[in-house]
């Protein structure tokens, strides 16, 4: 009997070791929300990881291995997302990405520096792909970790432009989540706007708990008796589209200036309101002019995942250029990729997007949108999509903001 | 003035919807002594059902229906869970609602997916009822007062005003003895479940348009019921009525309070550089219900009209 059970377990190890030696599957942990009132905005970027990754591996892999995109819940906490981040560790993972919270992304930040202090030759990289307080890639910055998003400077930068050729906007009021990104939104919208267009009178700047505020309605009759000729904020998920329902039912008709009013449901709860008033500013949009490759990937996805829009392109640039740098490596191994990745620039749908050596911070063009009736693909369902506003494009140039970023480099 | 005004409209507003909501809690506790955990997963079943009763006819018809079918779901779930579980005592109890909590979300996950769905206001309904100060009340706002106004006299006139109501009430101190008077007490344990379900269920269809209907907001929603239930006396329907109001106002009101709490306790000395100083009033408005709740089980255990001590 005895016998029996060693030998079974000796053959079950054996497979085992055999699965680990052969090891052709790179392993991407996804820690995001996928449930809760920030589960939406996980789960649109999971559905796009995991296409991406499709499309890699039916396309030969990377270095002929195949990329396996495993996803970790993380509820947007940062407590969870150590748990779940040593859990990933645990299942393989070489490769982290995460997004969505940038209290979240500081404690990955942290643990993946220490991880792989810890463990030379096991190292892993952060691939952050919308976590956009600037100290990420400034006071902060690691070696270990690239952004793929404009942070929030570059974004409010496009915005605050865009602000300084309207001479009718005179106020401004500031709305956002109270915690680490929501703060870096406001001081970067007090600062930059008091530099642009010092005529300027920010009346109110407010900040909510995240993820808490179920009646937005109270904030929106604050901004309509304060008067403001435009609002500015970086709300994202729920935050967003409860915002924009309060708005839309309060009669509110100012320009909002969003960093997430692609947020799932934020035009939708708008509607016919939302129309010439709701604007974006991102990476691309899917009514820009592009291929015909892009134009299938685009239907595609919406045929895959009926729920979702096609809103993460970022997603695609992060796979691609990892793709790119682990080829110019020539090997999937993690430091090797990192100081391919440095410098890398890839060609992608909306334009060029280069990797900054210096603060591993992504530069590329931005785009200023706006809801509109009359576009090719709308979102969330209905006729209603985005649309470049005149004098919506920010090159790269105009979009890059400097950096303080000192990195220790390994060997 | 706009403060006041704008304070006062949006915190009732807000106030009959929680009171809609944790009515059915207050009066499933009062009349049978189970606090009922999944209370606010019938909420979110609520709005599911009207959003597809609204999507093949109409809001009007969702109205009736959508209550009716989560209180015929509460009623399956009082015959064939909670009887069962009853005999084993309270904390049975209380795990079984919990846990059914859990199923209901995880079913409505399956069915409808993760996401929120698209359920909106009715057309009829979708207009401005009147302008204050630059901002429009929507004449929707007005129909939720009403129907919660409607709700809480049809309640305490049921109760307080009818002989079904005496027999309700009797059945939960003197369940024996109202059982050889000839009523079925465990028939009547299952309406009064049933009905409360159906309340909580009235408020999904009324609340799920307003807010986001997905399969978070019942653990959204889930603690501010208990707050306005232990803040209120549990187990008193009057209580449940003013704590509503009374955290309306209070969340409201202090959203459009711009002060900070250097401003507040200058005279103390306290600078708004601080941490202490630099927290704005407004930034504290979803915390004060808790804060409401924690203060009341230290100084009022009963709750503002309760009768017995939790």
């Amino acid at each position: 009997m005895n016998f029996r059970k060693t030998a079974i377990l000796a053959a079950a190890t054996s497979v085992l070791a055999l699965g680990a030696a052969s090891a052709d599957t790179i392993k991407f942990a996804f820690i995001d929300p996928l449930s809760g009132p920030f589960g939406p905005s996980g789960e649109a970027a999971y559905t796009s990881y995991q296409l991406a990754a499709e499309h890699i591996n039916e396309n030969g892999g990377v270095n002929g291995d195949m990329i396996e995109i495993m996803g970790y819940d993380n509820k947007v906490n940062p407590k969870e997302s150590l748990v779940q981040f040593q859990k990933a560790i645990d299942d393989g993972a070489r490769y982290i990405v995460q997004g969505n919270g940038s209290s979240v992304a500081a404690a990955l930040i942290e643990a993946v520096n220490k991880h792989n202090k810890r463990n030379p030759g096991d190292e892993v990289l952060f691939f952050n792909y919308a976590a956009v307080t600037p100290a990420f890639t400034n006071e902060l910055c690691s070696f270990w970790h690239f952004r793929f998003d404009a942070h929030a400077d570059m974004k409010m930068a496009a915005i605050t432009d865009w602000i300084a050729e309207r001479d009718d906007i005179k106020s401004v009021y500031l709305i956002g989540q109270d915690y680490v990104f929501g703060q870096a939104v406001a001081s970067a919208a007090e600062g930059q706007l008091s530099e642009k267009r010092p005529d300027i009178e920010i009346v109110g700047n407010e900040l909510h708990p995240l993820g808490k505020v179920k009646d937005f309605t109270p904030y929106i009759q604050k901004i309509i008796s304060s008067g403001a000729d435009a609002v500015i904020t970086g709300n994202w998920g729920a935050d967003m589209q409860l915002l924009m329902k309060a708005a839309a039912e309060s009669g509110s008709e100012v320009p909002y200036l969003t960093f997430y009013g692609g947020s799932k449901g934020a035009v939708a709860s708008l509607g016919e309101d939302g129309i010439g008033l709701l604007h974006q500013v991102s990476e691309g949009i899917t009514n820009l002019e592009a291929s015909d490759e892009q134009y299938a990937l685009i239907e595609e996805y919406k045929e895959r995942f009926p729920d979702y829009d096609y809103y993460y392109h970022r997603v695609w640039n992060v796979m691609d250029m990892f793709k790119k740098a682990a080829e110019e490596a020539g090997t999937n191994d993690p430091i090797p990729v990192a100081k391919a990745l440095e410098g890398l620039s890839i060609e992608h749908a909306y334009g060029t997007a280069t990797m900054r050596a210096e603060d591993h911070q992504i530069q590329q063009p931005l785009y200023i949108s706006v809801v509109s009736d009359d576009v090719k693909y709308g979102v969330d369902n209905i006729d209603l999509g985005w649309e470049l506003v005149d004098a919506g494009t920010i090159s790269m140039d105009a979009a890059e903001q400097p950096t303080t970023c000192e990195m220790e480099r390994p060997e | 003035m706009e403060t006041i005004v704008f304070g006062l409209l949006n915190g009732v507003s807000y106030g009959l919807l929680l009171f809609m909501l944790s009515s059915g809690l207050t009066l499933i506790f009062s009349m049978m002594g189970v606090l009922n955990f999944a209370h606010a997963a019938f909420y979110m079943l609520g709005a599911y059902f009207a959003f597809t009763i609204t999507g093949s006819s109409s809001f009007w018809i969702a109205l009736f229906i959508a209550p009716v079918l989560v209180g015929l779901v509460g009623a399956v779930v009082e015959r064939y869970g909670l009887r069962r579980v009853h005999p084993n005592g309270h904390v049975a109890e209380l795990l079984f609602t919990f846990g059914l909590a859990y199923l209901i979300e995880e079913v409505v996950k399956i069915v409808y997916g993760k996401t929120a769905v698209d359920y909106r206001v009715p057309e009829l309904l979708d207009f401005a009822a009147f302008e204050i100060y630059g901002a429009s009340f929507p004449a929707y706002r007005i129909f939720v007062i009403f129907i919660a106004v409607a709700m809480l006299v049809g309640l305490w006139f049921l109760l307080k005003r009818t002989r079904a109501g005496l027999i309700i009430q009797a059945a939960l101190t003197h369940p024996h003895m109202v059982g050889h008077l000839g009523h079925n007490v465990p028939f009547i344990f299952m309406m009064v479940f049933g009905i409360g379900c159906a309340l909580a269920g009235l408020a999904g269809v009324m609340a799920g348009n307003i807010f986001v209907t997905d399969p978070a907001m019942a653990v959204q929603m889930g603690p501010i019921v208990f707050v306005v239930v232990v803040v209120g006396g549990i187990g008193s329907l009057e209580g449940a009525f003013l704590a509503s109001l009374l955290i309306g106002l209070l969340q409201n009101f202090a959203v459009g309070i711009n002060l900070k709490f250097a401003e507040i306790f200058g005279f103390l000395g306290m600078s708004d550089l601080s941490e202490v100083g630099r927290i704005s009033v407004s930034s504290l408005a979803p915390v004060l219900p808790f804060l409401l709740l924690v203060l009341i089980l230290i100084f009022r255990p009963q709750g503002l009209l309760g009768e017995k001590e939790l």
